[in-house]
């Protein structure tokens, strides 16, 4: 089966197409780079994003914040009901780890500051 | 605390701001003042919490605060003073700024040269003179982005965007994130004017549809939005009797478009753009009043904020070479947009400058196949084929010291299609 | 109890409660809207009128000159902005020339001076943008421009300095006569009790009428429409412009503001007198009016289009009389067009010649007729701004960007009189969110801090009315 997708991995937004055959990606055409041939791997088998959001601090500022690295598409809004439980006591530094493991091995991490 | 003089004024501390002073100290210039008019620097940045910035520069996908802090961070280090809280009022072409703070109260300053750094701000619903009534709801889409990532407030539960900007792009999936229903994005041009990746990621990805070639025609509500109109247009951006649909919702963002913000700029009598509305400028960055530089959004809007460093840091460099060297004489030609551009910046470049020019520019429509003529006297000095050139999409070319060489005259950029 | 209730609080309520303060009784203001001037007191074109167009012989002649006159000294001891910048009717050809003959003639009748015509080339060196077609204009050197909700605020906050109480949220649905008066009903029950009551509801004239058994009078509305133009702008024109006045009014007008905004409209159209919905059509008719009126009119420059609505009654001209079925009942209604140049005429006319004529009017030596501006900040130097900013380092605390706002001034319009409680409440008084951007930057800052001097989360806090809510909640 062929797929035609747009890379989401950099502002360029390559059309690639990529043949799936079972559960085995045959063939990826169209990228620019190596990172848009994973990119389509991952698209026709199971499809991942980086989730960012915001968790309430004590003090009822917002911390940015956001997973380490991609999770299942299929997993945001799960991902996002658990970083809606989290609180957080400043002061959070940039990288801290806020969740561990909140999906599939990704951690919940700050991506912002708050002093 | 703050003097009376700086060898240099940055006004804005945003990611411009803070890449302008940067690479003036790097170059030489320690006496440096920041304005910002915000608590904390990073501008922009500090509400754009979704990743994807800093690919180019930093050669990773991060949060805009991420990609803030790395400046911030910088601008620390060497002790750059940010004069937080604090608003620049006005600015005269002697390059004095007066500001307001909570600290010093009104003040003013001289800088041997200042930066304008002040960013842009978002286009009203207000300039779009959509009939209906003027409801709670209505926000920019901006102003959306501020009440939930930095206030923590969900604006509305029922969502209609109006243009597919990057910014109303990223607002729907936001608001689908945080627990909103968006029913539609309109786009009244027949392309979104976001990056191809965010309709993916932010539209595609939950299912929001995107209606091009629509407008809001009319919306509703007495005390709170209740509903809207769309309808869909013709070639001249004209509503089609007959093709209007009902959509009930409690929220309308407006996403439709970005405007640098010059009004101190036009206080020091900067020339102005009427394409950009943005300072005219040399390669330099510096305008039409000798001293003063422009450089990001306030110059021109960009598409990604790695090349508002790029082009900031341009800035501070010439800045700091005109504080430390004095005014250098200018031998000036213009650039003209030809042929199918919206616009080109710099407008104008300083012949006696021999280090790389990039010219930005976008072009007025969808092309495919064409080609990027730049030319000068009759004399082509540069072709470059383009598969495919949108407006939402800055487009580069770069003229070599030897292609400056052969410049004769006014040199002008066009797209053969 | 009150010994006055004035009902509605648009300029003519408002003229009408100071000029109560100026005399010793106990006065109050029922608005029922979250805040006092939302009503056609709020969207109107801002014209001091000259007084050439009322035929003479009729209250709106009577009112609108001597309201002219006095309306530089109530704006300046109100602090409210003034300009005696000039108004011009413009003639388009030979025909509508003779009917600037007829105004002028009309305009001295009713006192009007200095009334004079220009032809085409004077009228060039006078307005740079006017359009070539042009052939005369009636010069109206009394004409004016004053900021309708300014003025109006300032009014009702003047008179609440001096005593006058308001209370808003209150419509008045119900009321019952009295041995000494009138116990007036809100829609939420609650009850005030005065002896006599002025109806200077605007729209809602003829339901506060039937409040009171009086089925006399019916309002009808004309909706108004309008274009602003950015500051950037101001220039453009510098004279109020209006075409030659046809058989269906004065039509639309282009003119300054004192905020110095370009203002377009307004449109003319029969609507429900509730019905504040700007349309297609009207907005094309502004715009191609505009370009009839002047070459190169900045359109790109729009920042917001509102629309208004104009109340009048069949009789066409003010009704200012006492109710014939409801004692004690005054109504003050139908006051159209040039019903805010003639705002402080009728309101000294009402106090002296028919309240006056039912109670004793003992002058209130306490009344001090002056108030400090809403925007008193951006009058203060360098240095006095700075001394106000050590004592309250709010004012150093730039929130609003385009019109340059401070934090400082936008708490102390949320606690001055009459109180900014809502969004739009503190637009209006401080012009935070007047500006370029509409209020894209500050109307978050505006809103939370509302929240923080209101002592209400912000959820609560409305843009204007009740239900007109900015945020559903906290996200999380």
């Amino acid at each position: 089966m062929k797929y035609r997708l747009i890379c989401i991995e950099c502002p360029m937004g390559c059309a690639i197409e990529a043949e799936k055959e079972g559960d085995t990606v045959v063939s990826v055409a169209g990228n620019s780079c190596p990172r848009g041939k994973l990119y389509a791997e991952n698209e026709v088998i199971c499809p991942m994003r980086v989730v960012t959001s915001t968790v309430r601090a004590t003090d009822g500022r917002m911390l940015p914040v956001k997973t380490n690295k991609p999770v299942k598409k299929s997993e945001i809004f799960s991902v996002m009901k658990k970083i809606n439980a989290q609180k957080v006591t400043p002061p959070v530094r940039i990288g801290e780890v806020i969740c561990r493991d909140i999906s599939d091995g990704a951690d919940l991490v700050a991506a912002g500051e708050l002093l | 605390m703050i003097k009376k003089n700086y060898d240099l004024i940055v006004i804005g501390g945003g990611p411009a701001g803070l890449a302008a002073a940067l690479s003036a100290y790097d170059n030489g210039v320690t006496d440096i003042l920041i304005l910002e008019r915000e608590e904390s620097a990073g501008g922009i940045l500090k509400q754009c919490i979704h990743n994807g910035f800093g690919l180019t520069r930093f050669k990773e996908s991060m949060t805009g605060p991420e990609y803030a802090a790395r400046f911030i961070d910088e601008v620390q280090k060497r002790n750059i003073f940010i004069a937080t809280g604090t608003t620049a009022l006005s600015l005269t072409a002697d390059k004095a700024v007066t500001a307001i703070s909570a600290e010093e109260g009104v003040f003013t300053v001289t800088g041997k040269a200042v930066v304008l750094a002040m960013g842009c701000r978002e286009r009203s619903k207000g300039a779009l003179n959509i009939p209906g009534t003027r409801p709670a709801g209505i926000f920019s889409a901006g102003t959306a982005q501020k009440f939930v990532n930095i206030k923590g407030y969900l604006p509305g539960k029922e969502v209609v965007i109006l243009g597919s900007g990057d910014i109303g792009l990223i607002m729907a999936r936001r608001m689908t994130l945080e627990g909103a229903k968006v029913h539609a994005v309109c786009e009244i041009m027949p392309y979104s004017s976001g990056l191809k990746r965010n309709i993916v990621q932010c539209l595609d990805d939950f299912g929001i549809p995107l209606y091009l070639n629509h407008t809001i025609t009319k919306i509703e509500g007495k005390e709170r939005v209740t509903g809207v109109v769309i309808s869909r247009v013709d070639e001249n951006k004209k509503p089609v009797p007959g093709t209007e649909k009902h959509i009930c919702c409690d929220t309308v963002l407006f996403s439709v478009g970005l405007i640098p913000e010059n009004e101190l700029s036009k206080k020091a009598g900067v020339e102005i753009s009427p394409r950009t509305k943005g300072a005219v400028v040399y390669q330099s960055r510096e305008t039409s009043v000798p001293g003063i530089f422009a450089c990001g959004n306030v110059l021109q809007v960009h598409d990604l904020v790695d090349f508002v460093s790029e082009e900031s840091e341009l800035a501070g460099k010439c800045a700091a070479e005109l504080i430390r060297n004095g005014a250098r004489e200018k031998r000036s030609v213009n650039v003209l947009n030809g042929e199918h551009i919206s616009y080109v910046c710099p407008q104008r470049l300083d012949l006696n400058r021999e280090e790389r020019v990039k010219l930005f520019f976008r072009v007025g429509n969808t092309f495919s196949d064409c080609k990027i003529v730049v030319e000068s006297g009759g004399v082509r000095l540069i072709e470059k084929k383009k598969k495919i050139a949108v407006p939402g999409e800055m487009e580069t070319v770069s003229l070599s010291k030897e292609t400056l060489a052969r410049i004769k005259g006014d040199v002008t950029v066009r797209l053969e299609v | 109890m009150y010994q006055v209730i004035v009902i509605g609080g648009g300029v003519i309520g408002g003229a009408l409660l100071r000029e109560l303060t100026k005399y010793c009784l106990n006065v109050c203001l029922l608005e029922k809207s979250a805040d006092v001037c939302m009503g056609q007191s709020r969207a109107n074109s801002g014209i001091v009128h000259a007084g050439f167009d009322a035929k003479p012989g009729t209250l709106k002649a009577k009112f609108n000159v001597s309201g002219n006159r006095m309306m530089e000294t109530l704006c300046k001891q109100l602090g409210v902005k003034y300009e005696n910048n000039g108004s011009l009717v413009v003639a388009f050809d030979e025909e509508q020339k003779k009917t600037l003959e007829e105004l002028k003639a009309r305009g001295e009748a009713n006192g009007v001076t200095g009334l004079h015509i220009v032809d085409g080339e004077r009228l060039r060196v006078m307005e740079k943008n006017i359009s070539d077609r042009a052939v005369a204009a009636l010069v109206a050197p009394t004409g004016g421009i004053v900021c309708p909700y300014e003025l109006t605020i300032a009014c009702i906050g003047n008179a609440m300095d001096n005593g006058a109480a308001l209370y808003t949220n209150f419509e008045v649905v119900r009321a019952e006569k009295t041995q000494s008066g009138y116990k007036v009903y809100s829609a939420k029950g609650e009850c005030v009790e005065g002896e006599i009551v002025v109806n200077c509801a605007g729209a809602g004239g003829g339901e506060v009428a039937k409040a009171f058994q009086d089925e006399s009078i019916e309002i009808k509305g004309r909706k108004g429409e309008y274009i602003l133009l950015d500051q950037e702008c101001g220039n453009f024109a510098s004279h109020t412009l209006f075409f030659t006045p046809t058989e269906k009014g004065k039509g639309i007008l282009v003119s300054p503001t004192v905020d110095r905004n370009i203002l377009l409209g307004p449109t003319a159209q029969g609507c429900d007198k509730d019905d504040n919905t700007t349309t297609q059509q009207g907005l094309a008719e502004i715009v191609q009016k505009a370009n009839e009126m002047c070459k190169r009119v900045p359109l790109f420059h729009a920042i917001t289009s509102f629309c208004g609505v104009r109340t009048y009654t069949d009789k066409h001209d003010f009704i200012i009389e006492e109710s014939k079925t409801a004692e004690n009942l005054i109504h003050v209604v139908g006051i159209e067009s040039p019903g805010l140049t003639s705002a402080p005429a009728i309101a000294k006319y009402v106090v002296e010649e028919i309240v006056g004529k039912k109670i004793a009017l003992t002058p209130n030596k306490n009344f001090n007729g002056r108030r400090t501006a809403d925007h008193f900040f951006h009058r203060l130097t360098d240095e006095e701004k700075s001394e106000l900013i050590r004592k309250d380092p709010a004012y150093g605390n730039v929130v609003c960007r385009c019109e340059q706002i401070t934090e400082g001034e936008i708490v102390r319009a949320v606690h001055a009189n009459p109180p900014a409680t809502t969004v739009d409440a503190v637009k209006r008084r401080t012009r935070a969110g007047m500006g370029r951007c509409q209020g894209g930057f500050c109307m978050p800052s505006v809103a939370e801090i509302l929240s923080r001097e209101l002592g209400v989360p912000l959820e609560k806090v409305n843009k204007s009315d009740e239900g007109s809510y900015l945020v559903t909640g906290v996200t999380k």
